[in-house]
């Protein structure tokens, strides 16, 4: 039986830690732009990824001891508000014409 | 950190600009959205005392201000220009457009607060040198054209390009803010020159090829570089036609030359003989030439199969990205002086091009080429001007466009990357092919109706007035290449 005691001593949370749970959410919100089909999901999958920025950067300035990491993450924050603000106004405008919010009937500008 | 006001007078323009904005709001609101011409008026006068400051104080060394985040130099000064003009002739053109309008004029207002706030933004990632201003003059940018690519709100094709937009573009800036990320990590700067410095070193290794890679995928999404052109064909041909002569233009434009910048500031390493090469061991030039060959073939092929005027134009702004990018890859000043003149000449041919679509967008009902049949017998200036402007595009004599172009390809030629230059007179040739398409339609394709069609004056003033410099500019253009140069002299330590 192994001894959680000495395994949970010589666990030490460092950088690595944070920026391999932000490459993960990364991934997970960039597949979920790629696969998903309902542009609700498609967008919060896009703060997924915004939100691994926020991790990334934000271990970054902790490791770094600099406060420039944690101003950015303040933007990135708001600028995710916004975008996500201007891309739900746009599909209510949407979903009032088509009644659906599925990317694949959204098809009339194409070759 | 810190705020002087000698700052202020730096910051003029902006300043001016940001102004202008909050006042076309203002403006809007208490004419409760009935008068436009009141915001209309404000973004005139805002734009034109804006470059009235910036005509009088050009700067005359680099000077960075607002702790260190924005620098206003030769190189800000020559884009603050370009957007402004910009600016100016957009908001002129879109006053008598159908589609601006809407069904009761409610939202016209809007529209020039917006697109005040836009060349704000835009000027600002021409002068940003820190990645906090990068970001966020970037979204500033992206998320105003957001906005004014759904502006038809009775439109569903209007609204889908703007969700379309809104979607790729909020992917493709969380990409690159990632890359972001990675930079401050590896080199714990936020400016510019901090990441050089930090960078100098040599280490990075895979951390800094993703970085650089994911900084790339996002400028690439906003200048529509191959693979991330796709949105391209879809916004422009979606959003309402003054707003994509305006994307055809100024985010473009603002793109190339907050990647120029941030390129040259944070990621250039400037050697002993005095060229320039990109920092790792990774072979840049070609990476960056590859980009620009694929950029302006997929843009030139897949507009020869277009037979809507809009979706042509489009694809053909994705080819002349390509052209452009040959001056980015080959890392000279000379290089980058074509890249500023072809940059000026563009939006000048292509926002003329566009012009034509507006004015005619609504009079005539379609946007095929067909639809323009026989505009030559009913409409002989505007057919000639459009005829101008896509001689321009081609890139044939007497014609700015040639000019621009000689200039891109000579710098390739120098550099050594021969078959990038014949690749793109290839493309030129191929693209004469597709603009043919329209003049002939114009000209040896008999009108369905005949009369006039019946234009708004002001449109034809304009297309007057963008088809002088794009003439003149083909006989007498060492002006503006003597401007190029000198615009860049600071950027790249000449002096």
């Amino acid at each position: 039986m192994p001894d959680l005691q000495s395994l949970g001593d010589n666990l030490q949370v460092g950088l690595e830690h944070y920026l391999t749970l932000s490459v993960m959410l990364f991934s997970i919100g960039t597949l979920g732009v790629i696969f998903r089909r309902n542009v609700l999901v498609m967008f919060m999958s896009v703060e997924l990824m915004l939100t691994s920025v926020n991790i990334s950067l934000v271990a970054f300035s902790r490791y770094l001891d600099d406060l420039n990491g944690h101003v950015l993450v303040l933007f990135v924050l708001a600028v995710a508000a916004a975008e996500a603000g201007v891309g739900l106004a746009i599909l209510v405008e949407i979903f009032k014409k088509r009644d659906t919010v599925d990317v694949d009937e959204f098809r009339q500008l194409m070759e | 950190m810190n705020f002087t006001w000698s700052d202020a007078a730096y910051f003029g323009p902006e300043a001016v600009m940001g102004l202008t904005f909050l006042l076309c709001v203002l403006g809007d609101l208490v004419t409760r959205g009935r008068r436009h011409v009141v915001p209309f008026g404000t973004l005139l006068v805002g734009t034109a005392i804006s470059l009235v400051l910036a005509l009088l104080h050009p700067p005359v060394s680099s000077h960075a201000i607002l702790g260190q985040m924005v620098v206003v130099d030769g190189f800000a000064h020559f884009f603050r220009l370009l957007f402004l003009g910009i600016t100016f002739v957009t908001a002129l053109l879109s006053w008598s457009s159908r589609e601006i309008m809407g069904r009761d004029r409610e939202h016209q207002g809007e529209f020039y607060a917006l697109a005040a706030m836009l060349c704000f933004g835009m000027m600002v990632m021409a002068e940003s040198a820190d990645i906090v201003m990068l970001a966020l003059s970037l979204e500033a940018v992206s998320i105003t054209s957001y906005i004014l690519a759904g502006f038809a709100r009775f439109s569903f094709r209007s609204s889908e390009a703007a969700l379309k937009y809104v979607l790729w573009g909020a992917v493709s800036s969380a990409v690159m803010l990632y890359g972001l990320s990675l930079f401050y990590g590896l080199t714990g700067a936020t400016s510019y020159e901090g990441i050089r410095a930090g960078l100098s070193g040599g280490q990075g290794g895979m951390a800094l090829l993703v970085a650089i890679l994911f900084v790339m995928a996002g400028i690439g999404y906003k200048i529509s570089a191959v693979p991330f052109h796709f949105w391209t064909p879809d916004v422009y041909e979606g959003a309402p036609a003054p707003v994509a002569a305006i994307f055809a233009s100024g985010p473009k434009i603002a793109g190339f030359a907050l990647m120029i910048r941030f390129f040259y500031v944070a990621l250039v390493q400037d050697d002993s003989q005095g060229t320039l090469a990109l920092l790792d061991d990774v072979q840049w030039p070609w990476v960056l030439a590859i980009i620009s060959a694929a950029t302006m073939t997929l843009g030139n092929m897949a507009a020869i199969r277009q037979n809507s005027v809009r979706r042509l134009l489009a694809y053909s702004s994705i080819a002349h990205v390509g052209y452009m990018l040959m001056g980015f890859v080959v890392l000279s000043a000379n290089g980058l002086a074509a890249v500023l003149f072809y940059l000026f000449v563009y939006a000048i041919m292509t926002i003329g091009a566009f012009l034509v679509v507006v004015a005619l967008n609504n009079r005539v009902s379609g946007e095929e080429i067909d639809d323009y049949a026989g505009l030559g017998f009913r409409e002989p200036l505007v057919a000639a001007m459009m005829f101008l402007f896509l001689i321009s595009l081609t890139g044939l004599p007497p014609t700015a466009g040639f000019i621009g172009k000689f200039y891109l390809f000579a710098a390739a030629g120098e550099a050594g990357l021969w078959w990038l230059a014949i690749l793109g007179v290839l493309n030129s040739v191929v693209s004469l092919y597709y603009y043919m398409r329209i003049a002939r339609a114009m000209y040896f394709t008999p009108p369905e109706l005949s009369g006039r069609v019946g234009l708004a004056q002001a449109h034809l003033i304009l297309l007057v007035v963008l088809a002088v410099p794009t003439l003149v500019l083909g006989v007498f253009w060492s002006p503006l290449k003597e401007f190029a140069d000198q615009s860049l002299r600071m950027l790249l330590g000449g002096g």
